[in-house]
């Protein structure tokens, strides 16, 4: 692989915090190397503000690995930027050439609010947890983990919907700001496992419930979720939680 | 259960395919002037559907359907569009989706403009003719001939019947995923079936204003 | 001084014994316990959910946006389980005794008989929880064989079993947040204990959005804060991984175990520049297959797939015949880094070797070629068909490599170095996981003791999860069982006051500095002290070096840094600054604590105990036992000893030749 470097001009969002009023400032960077990751750019470029004596750009990150799911900036109109199933954190400057000009952006959905620059809140989604997405087993409680057999395809089915990181990249690409997706995947993950069936029913209609309270759209079936989930969750996930929804609704009295 | 989010959208989902099954009954009903016999069978199919109680009274649920698809779907459109008070400078557009999933709101107000014009051109003047009884019907087919004449009519409804199909496209697809099937291999039966299905409705629909223009019957 | 109540009885009866005599406390009184949990990853969150269940009163607190995000989440591999599924002869005592040996006999024998005692409980739990642990076809749990141990008992959920463990203990947290026993505060630093009448009756913390302080109360004081790992600047933690919660409780009188024990994960992606801000691990299981090797030609400039065969030195399979290239971690990055800095290194920067996969290609791909019926297959086809089985194996890891390095490991050779990944040291503590602080207790990878100088592969999530799901409920409550007549304490007691004064004379004091230093600048400093002269391989003359370093960096820190905006908002700039300035300070202890241990063991390598073929030579008669480091002020610690005594295992000398 070749190495190059590159100037760029980065279009980055700025707020103070919640209550103030944002607005999107203009930044150069020079020699950033393509082995650099995105972050890392930023990190370049944090350093240089510093060191004129300006803000640093407040962003989210954690594990740099992309499994935490903290990291989440909307890069050039997308949700984690340009590459297929990829984290902010692990996309790499070699996505970009000498003179583009990138434009940077927090999530957006009123479910989110902008803490501070490209950080934004994403406790909805601990709250939609709260409502539902669990399997009420006290610490002690279990029997062997041999003892309820479960089929190989709906194991792996759950583990690719439990692959979810939480990122919220979902809402970001929805025009109706919906999380159905991840609000989708936890549901089926616990739905596809014999443990999670007794409280199948209540779980699909309280967590729900609670991702209207919250305020997300409504889903559409446009499938931009899909498209830029860096955990490559299916859509056809959300058709799942719907059927557990309806027959929830039809079957249960709560 | 139809207040959450999830259950507009099944509202949305089942009138939705009330709906298509309506357009099959039309279509084929419609498709009655390529009888090449001066409008003779269609008269007598559009008889039928004028004139029998069980098909009036069904009427009314048809209107009902009518109303629930469109009203719910602009709430909703309302509601989700003010999820997000900021917008991006940047849009994702086509890279996440297609446009005409993201446009049934706009491709669905086009149908409902195009629909006013429709059924004021047939439906209505047919029943004000008729009276609330089951009185005597116009003469449709003539009526069809007359109309298809001005050539800004059949440009509206041919523009009506593209929107239509992209309408469709996104919402026949979703409508099943909408009611549950989330198991691959049917979506993708189901996707090809829409494909089809709103491919050869819309076309049906389109070339009956234009072959009647052209004079082709 | 230090008494580590390790109950008596025999070694399998200890843990029974213990749970049938330790004090409880009745649900009533658990009601009106409070108890803080700091951390929320496997074990802050497993302990939190634990004891709220029981109906505790917990609070629990993390930095990051979410509990979820906690760097429990980036295990790959597996978490080790001694449960015999495979019938290969598996058992409690074969787990412990691995642990042991693998931790180069400086671990505990009651606390990791203990573990594995429990490691069977943690696989019950998870699945009850929803964990999609890994199947056969039969429906049953799948295992694979990790770190050299020679059965299978590792579960495993793909490569993101950390991830899946910690979203079950997530959602059991969330679960109590939501039944009310939990309180949870996101986004809060923990920046001290408040100690009342040698206690731990509370913490205060900064909320990181508002960047006000507050004051908690507890009767009892967990801290579940990981390792300290990223005092090497660059290491496979997470970039908000830190020592801040366990330092401030050592400072506080909590005594700090073996802080020099710190495992180097050998395969890793390598460093590309000084633009690098963290390392990423590639799992161990890509040696089972893969072949280490360098040219025998030091700065070979030529491309990988140009060096001829008989050009190429492989240099584990020729120092270890009988392991080759799967000896342990701390052996094959300690052979690494001799190579690379014997000028044998490859890749831009020198400090890389590769991890080939071109032969795995052929012999899975002869093999699947014969399966076909194909027994004269082309290269191309032999190519085509070994390069299926190796995606299938191990694809995600791959693809991972590409995206970083944008190469693709199926046409050139990867490039591996080691890299800072667990710390085995942490705060002392005793069988009851409490430090020396009364009511204070260390859980996961934040205390020191079940992993002695080396951990081995996927038992980092057993402890976490041992700790917090089936260890504290037992052992808090024996302590809690005395405090029943304890009020909450107001925090508005002069304990509280003082040490919310402090905290916040320190900020404004970082803020004050107003130099013209930025914080990662001191971070890379600092990490490139511990990584050159307390890192892989340490002698006495660079680790002495080293502290007088440190020293100098500390007040260069305190004379010339330089924090951007304010101390009442978000500021991410001033949370690293107070983190790196207790890296600071233990970078300082760790060099201390790895000058004494005049040995080399596990993790810890002092050049100038080595065997003649440069194997690591312990010293069981001066060093068999537990540092443990009692602060004084500025940078003066006592040194506490606990013996580490042996019944069950007799310590020997590990060879992998």
């Amino acid at each position: 692989m070749e190495h190059y470097t590159m100037n760029l001009k980065l279009k980055v969002w700025k707020q103070k915090n919640t209550s103030s009023k944002g607005s999107f400032e203009t930044f150069e960077v020079k020699d950033i190397s393509s082995e650099m990751s995105f972050l890392e750019m930023f990190d370049v470029l944090n350093e240089k503000l510093i060191n004129e004596g300006k803000e640093p750009i407040a962003f989210d990150h954690d594990c740099r690995e992309g499994i935490c799911g903290m990291c989440s900036m909307y890069i050039n109109g997308r949700p984690h930027g340009p590459w297929h199933g990829t984290t902010t954190c692990q996309l790499h400057m070699r996505a970009f050439k000498d003179g583009d000009t990138i434009v940077v952006e927090p999530w957006r959905a009123n479910a989110f609010p902008v803490i501070k620059d490209l950080m934004v809140d994403r406790g909805a989604f601990d709250r939609i947890i709260q409502a539902g997405g669990y399997i009420s087993v006290n610490t002690g409680n279990a029997v062997d983990g041999n003892a309820i057999p479960i089929e190989k395809e709906k194991a792996d089915s759950s583990f690719a919907a439990a692959a979810c990181i939480g990122c919220g990249a979902c809402v970001a690409a929805c025009k109706n700001s919906s999380a159905m997706l991840f609000v989708s995947a936890k549901i089926s993950h616990l739905a596809l496992l014999p443990q999670g069936d007794p409280e199948r029913k209540t779980r699909a209609l309280n967590m729900l419930a609670q991702m209207d309270t919250e305020g997300f759209g409504s889903c559409t079936n446009t499938g931009a979720c899909e498209a830029v989930c860096p955990k490559e969750i299916s859509i056809s996930y959300i058709a799942r939680a719907n059927a557990e929804f309806t027959l929830a609704a039809l079957t249960s009295d709560k | 259960m139809f207040t959450s989010s999830v259950g507009k959208k099944l509202v949305m989902g089942l009138t939705g395919l009330f709906l298509i099954t309506f357009l099959v009954i039309h279509a084929g009903i419609n498709a009655c002037i390529w009888a090449n016999d001066g409008g003779e069978m269609f008269n007598k199919a559009a008889h039928f559907m004028g004139s029998s109680v069980v098909i009036r009274i069904l009427e009314i649920g048809l209107m009902a359907g009518f109303l629930i698809h469109i009203i719910q779907g602009i709430s909703l459109e309302i509601q989700n569009r003010r999820k997000r008070a900021i917008g991006y400078a940047v849009k994702l557009g086509n890279r996440g989706s297609k446009w005409y999933s993201r446009s049934m709101g706009l491709l669905g107000t086009l149908i409902l403009l195009f629909l006013i014009i429709h059924l004021s051109q047939f439906w209505v003047p047919n029943r004000s003719h008729q009276g609330w009884l089951l009185g005597e019907e116009l003469n449709l087919y003539d009526r069809m001939e007359s109309t298809f004449k001005q050539p800004w009519v059949v440009l509206v409804y041919v523009l009506g019947c593209i929107s239509l199909f992209w309408h469709l496209v996104h919402g026949f697809q979703s409508a099943f995923r909408t009611l549950g099937v989330s198991n691959h291999r049917y979506l993708k039966m189901i996707n090809n079936t829409g494909i089809g299905f709103s491919l050869i409705v819309s076309l049906a629909f389109a070339m009956m204003p234009v072959s009647m223009h052209f004079n082709w019957i | 001084m230090l008494n580590s109540k390790i109950p008596a009885g025999p070694l399998e009866q200890k843990w029974t014994n213990y749970k049938g005599h330790c004090k409880l406390v009745n649900p009533a009184n658990k009601r009106k316990l409070e108890i803080i949990v700091v951390g929320t990853g496997l074990a802050g969150a497993s302990a939190a959910a634990s004891l709220g269940e029981m109906g505790y009163k917990v609070k629990t607190f993390c930095f990051q946006d979410s509990p979820r995000r906690a760097h429990s989440i980036a295990a790959q591999g597996g978490i080790n389980a001694a449960k015999n599924y495979q019938n290969d002869g598996d058992s409690v005592y074969r787990l412990f005794y691995d642990t042991i040996k693998g931790g180069d006999y400086r671990s505990r024998e009651a606390n990791v008989h203990r573990l594995s005692e429990v490691s069977a409980n943690i696989i019950d739990q998870c699945v009850a929880q929803g964990v999609p642990f890994a199947r056969e076809y039969g429906g049953l749990l799948s295992n694979r064989s990790f770190g050299g141990v020679q059965v299978q008992r590792t579960f495993y959920a793909a490569g993101q079993t950390g991830q899946q463990l910690l979203i079950g203990a997530y959602q059991a947290l969330e679960r109590q947040i939501a039944l009310g026993t939990v309180e949870m505060f996101s986004r809060h630093e923990m920046l001290d204990v408040v100690v009342i009448d040698g206690k731990a009756r509370g913490i205060i913390v900064r909320d990181l959005v508002t960047g006000k302080l507050e004051r908690h109360f507890g009767h009892a004081v967990l801290l579940c804060s990981g390792g300290y790992g990223n005092v090497f600047y660059l290491s496979t933690n997470a970039m908000g991984s830190n020592v801040t919660a366990a330092w401030k409780a050592h400072k506080k009188g909590a005594f700090f175990g073996n802080p020099c024990y710190t495992q180097i994960h050998p395969t890793c992606i390598p460093v590309t520049g000084d633009h690098q801000s963290k390392l990423t691990l590639m799992s161990e299981s890509l040696r089972n297959d893969g072949r280490i090797w360098v040219p025998k030609k030091q700065n070979d400039n030529r491309k990988a797939n140009e060096i001829p065969e008989d050009e190429r030195d492989y240099y584990l399979e020729r120092r270890y015949p009988a392991f080759g290239n799967l000896v342990p971690r701390d052996v094959a990055s300690r052979a690494a880094k001799e190579r690379c800095d014997a000028g044998y290194g490859v890749g831009s920067s020198r400090q890389a070797v590769f991890l080939d996969y071109k032969e795995a290609i052929q012999r899975y791909g002869k093999i699947e070629c014969s399966k076909h019926g194909n027994h004269n297959p082309s290269a191309e086809e032999i190519r085509h068909h070994g390069m299926e089985v190796v995606k299938e194996k191990y694809g995600n890891l791959f693809d991972m490599y590409e995206k970083i390095t944008g190469e693709n490991p199926y046409n050139v050779p990867m490039r591996i170095y080691p890299a800072v990944h667990y710390t085995m040291g942490g705060l002392w503590v005793d069988y009851e996981l409490m430090t020396s602080v009364q009511g204070l207790y260390a859980l996961g990878e934040a205390n020191f003791s079940d992993h002695g100088a080396n951990r081995l592969g996927a038992s980092a999530l057993m402890q976490g999860l041992a700790d917090g799901y089936f260890v504290i409920p037992y052992t808090v409550g024996n302590y809690l069982a005395d405090e029943i007549r304890t009020p909450e304490i107001p925090t508005s007691h002069p304990a509280f006051e003082e040490a919310e004064k402090a905290v916040a004379e320190r900020i404004s004091n970082l803020m004050n500095i107003k130099g013209s230093q930025t914080v990662e600048s001191f971070h890379k400093r600092l990490g490139k002290i511990m990584w050159d002269k307390c890192g892989m391989a340490r002698n006495a003359e660079g680790l002495k070096q080293a502290i007088e370093e440190i020293k100098s960096l500390r007040e260069e820190f305190w004379k010339n840094l330089r924090i951007p905006g304010d101390i009442n908002e978000m500021n991410p700039e001033l949370d690293k600054a107070n983190r790196v300035a207790d890296f600071l300070e233990l970078g300082e202890l760790m060099c201390k604590d790895a000058l004494l241990r005049e040995e080399s063991c596990g993790g810890h390598f002092r050049e100038e105990y080595q065997t003649p073929e440069g194997e690591a030579l312990r010293n069981d008669d001066r060093f068999m036992f537990v540092a443990a480091w009692e602060f004084k002020n500025g940078n003066n610690w006592d040194l506490h000893k606990e013996e580490l005594k042996y019944d069950e295992v007799k310590p020997t000398q590990r060879s992998y030749k």
